[in-house]
């Protein structure tokens, strides 16, 4: 049909074509500036009637009817960081291993593992750690954990507490292994775009595989390196599902690696439900989303200008 | 007799020198074989417990009865169902709105301040964490209508799905070389129809990838759904109703106390992973053989 239009209509066709791709893509523009202010309107309430304090406030009690963002907060970026602890070396370790040691059949076969376990639904992650971490928490670490640390007095508050198996370090080891594989595969891309050159100069005159790697790969890709670490810390700290299972819900801040705590994302989903339409509650919960909004446009922001600058612009 | 000026080297012997470095790479070596079995450790346990809890029940049952209360022996089929019409409509939102978006950006856009703040934007709303975006289409859709809806979860899948789209069809675009345009121009084609017969044609097999990537990504999310479609225990075609869905089925029933509701949860989560790894799968076999 479209065929047998003639030219001068076809012509005719492309500036509303051009003009229809436009208007589209403002689609995306509005969606983002609709997300951003929907959640700074229904978040403004809780600032308006706490203050800047309710960034600070470490309270949480709908009875009182008194809203504070210091634990989830806490919770959100201490999981998250802790998870990043965890995971960052176990992806340089795998990249180092897929880059520079694995035997070609073993490379293909567990790059392809590493990629695909990428995709696995968080949820998955959740109900594994339920199942499988937390009995291990509960019954091996912790009390491991209190027999070496339990009488040095700085180290025991680190590891106070009854043995729930839910908490921080459970919800930081869950995000880890879950966020492993996306780390592990942006580091691969960025250190496969290192020109071979560069590594086989590094072997000629005599460099071991490690010097290869700490003296030449990383400082020359140091940008795409700290850009999918960054990737990865937003992937964490956005996190819900995974978490909700595994962190204990419970918002308080605790030294204690193995005390339940709260991240913005569970709280929300978990007490959104509870939460009457105009209700202060529900203005503390939004403003959450906007403070946590606002740390992952923060990160995006960071992994951006790192991978620009790296070696790879347009990395994922 | 002055002692002559000492040098700045080290003076050590070589061989405790290629000692000491080879020493440290060993540790780098076995370090690396560590974090790599670590991480391949934990990953296959992950495997192992969904398949160790996933496998029993996981039978025919399961697609043709629905969700019913625990100890009545229910099914997954009124979540399947519901999952699949989400997804689906979630695509055939996203697909042409996020190949338009990407046409703009790799034909007309160029460098130009608007294509560059699209860009950009696509990028945050691909890390808007998820939840977020559920909170945002109750706001605008649930709150106002007063109802959960399917339609409302397949919304927030949608502007989850969009991002990716928009960034794969864009790349792929971008592959498609500037004299096969050229040529078509030359020939006196309208822009619209190189772009459309000549380019997305050249990069369909890219393009196909993401809206199947995309699809693997919002066939699991969880989190979007809790506050827009709600879930539903019963069998529906509704769309304007509360739906279920399977990752809906599994929080709602991984957080129960009932045993043949956690077994329940754990098939679905069988289902919902095989569904993922298997459409991964089929986009890199076919995208590496040059099919698609």
């Amino acid at each position: 049909m479209i065929h047998s239009l003639s030219v001068r209509v076809q012509h005719k066709i492309d500036p509303f074509f051009r003009w229809l791709t436009l208007t589209t893509s403002c689609i995306t523009l509005a969606i983002v500036l609709a997300i951003i202010v929907v959640m700074a309107a229904g978040g403004w309430k809780a600032f308006a009637v706490f203050g800047p304090r309710f960034l600070i406030a470490n309270i949480w009690n709908p009875v009182t009817q008194q809203f504070g963002a210091a634990a989830p907060l806490f919770g959100t970026l201490a999981s998250s960081i802790l998870a990043m602890i965890i995971a960052v070396p176990l992806a340089f370790g795998t990249t180092f291993w897929l880059t520079m040691i694995a035997p070609s059949r073993l490379f293909s076969m567990v790059n392809m593992a590493v990629q695909l376990l990428a995709a696995i639904p968080s949820i998955i992650f959740g109900m594994w750690g339920v199942l499988v971490v937390v009995p291990i928490v509960a019954h091996v670490v912790q009390p491991f954990a209190q027999w070496l640390f339990g009488s040095i007095p700085i180290f025991s508050a680190f590891v106070a507490g009854p043995h729930f198996g839910t908490g921080l370090l459970t919800a930081a080891f869950v995000l880890a292994i879950m966020i492993t594989p996306s780390i592990t595969a942006v580091m691969c891309d960025v250190f496969m775009a290192i020109p071979s050159v560069l590594r086989e100069s590094g072997y000629g005159i005599g460099a071991t595989r490690w010097e290869v790697v700490r003296y030449i790969m990383l400082p020359y890709a140091h940008e795409g390196f700290i850009g999918s670490i960054v990737l990865g810390m937003g992937r964490a700290m956005g996190e819900t599902m995974a978490v909700t299972f595994v962190i204990g819900d419970h918002n308080h801040i605790s030294w204690s690696l193995f005390a339940p705590t709260n991240s913005i994302s569970s709280l929300i989903a978990l007490e959104f439900p509870e939460s009457p339409t105009g209700s202060l509650k529900l203005a503390s919960l939004l403003a959450l989303g906007a403070i946590l909004m606002a740390i992952s446009f923060f990160t995006l922001w960071c992994s951006r200008w790192f991978l620009s600058r790296g070696s790879i612009a347009q990395c994922r | 007799m002055p002692t002559p000026p000492s040098l700045p080297i080290r003076m050590e012997h070589p061989l405790s020198l290629t000692k000491r470095r080879r020493f440290i790479d060993c540790i780098a070596t076995t370090f690396s074989w560590g974090a790599t079995l670590f991480v391949l450790f934990f990953l296959g346990s992950l495997l192992w417990t969904l398949l160790y809890n996933g496998l029993p029940g996981f039978t025919f049952h399961l697609f043709t009865h629905s969700m019913k209360a625990p100890t009545q022996n229910g099914g997954l089929a009124n979540a399947i169902v519901g999952s699949i019409l989400q997804v689906g409509f979630a695509l055939l939102l996203a697909t042409p709105t996020g190949l338009l978006t990407g046409i703009y950006l790799a034909e007309y856009g160029g460098q130009s301040a608007l294509a560059r703040t699209v860009r950009f934007v696509s990028d945050m709303l691909l890390s808007v964490p998820s939840i977020l975006v559920g909170l945002f289409v109750y706001l605008i859709m649930v709150a106002p209508l007063k109802h959960f809806s399917g339609f409302a979860g397949s919304l927030s899948l949608a502007i989850l799905a969009m991002p990716i789209i928009v960034r794969t069809t864009e790349n792929m675009l971008r592959l498609v070389p500037a004299s096969v345009r050229e040529a078509g121009i030359a020939l006196g084609i309208p822009h619209w129809r190189v772009t459309l017969f000549i380019c997305l044609r050249a990069a369909k097999s890219g393009i196909i990838t993401g809206i199947l990537l995309a699809l693997a990504r919002i066939a699991g999310e969880t989190a979007p759904l809790l506050f827009t479609s709600l879930g539903n225990s019963k069998f529906s075609l509704n769309m304007e109703q509360p739906m279920a869905s399977i990752t809906l089925a599994i929080y709602e029933y991984a957080g129960s106390a009932y045993q043949d509701w956690m077994q329940e949860a754990w098939n679905g989560a069988l289902l919902i992973t095989a569904a993922v790894l298997i459409i991964n799968i089929v986009v890199r076999i076919g995208t590496r053989k040059g099919h698609l």
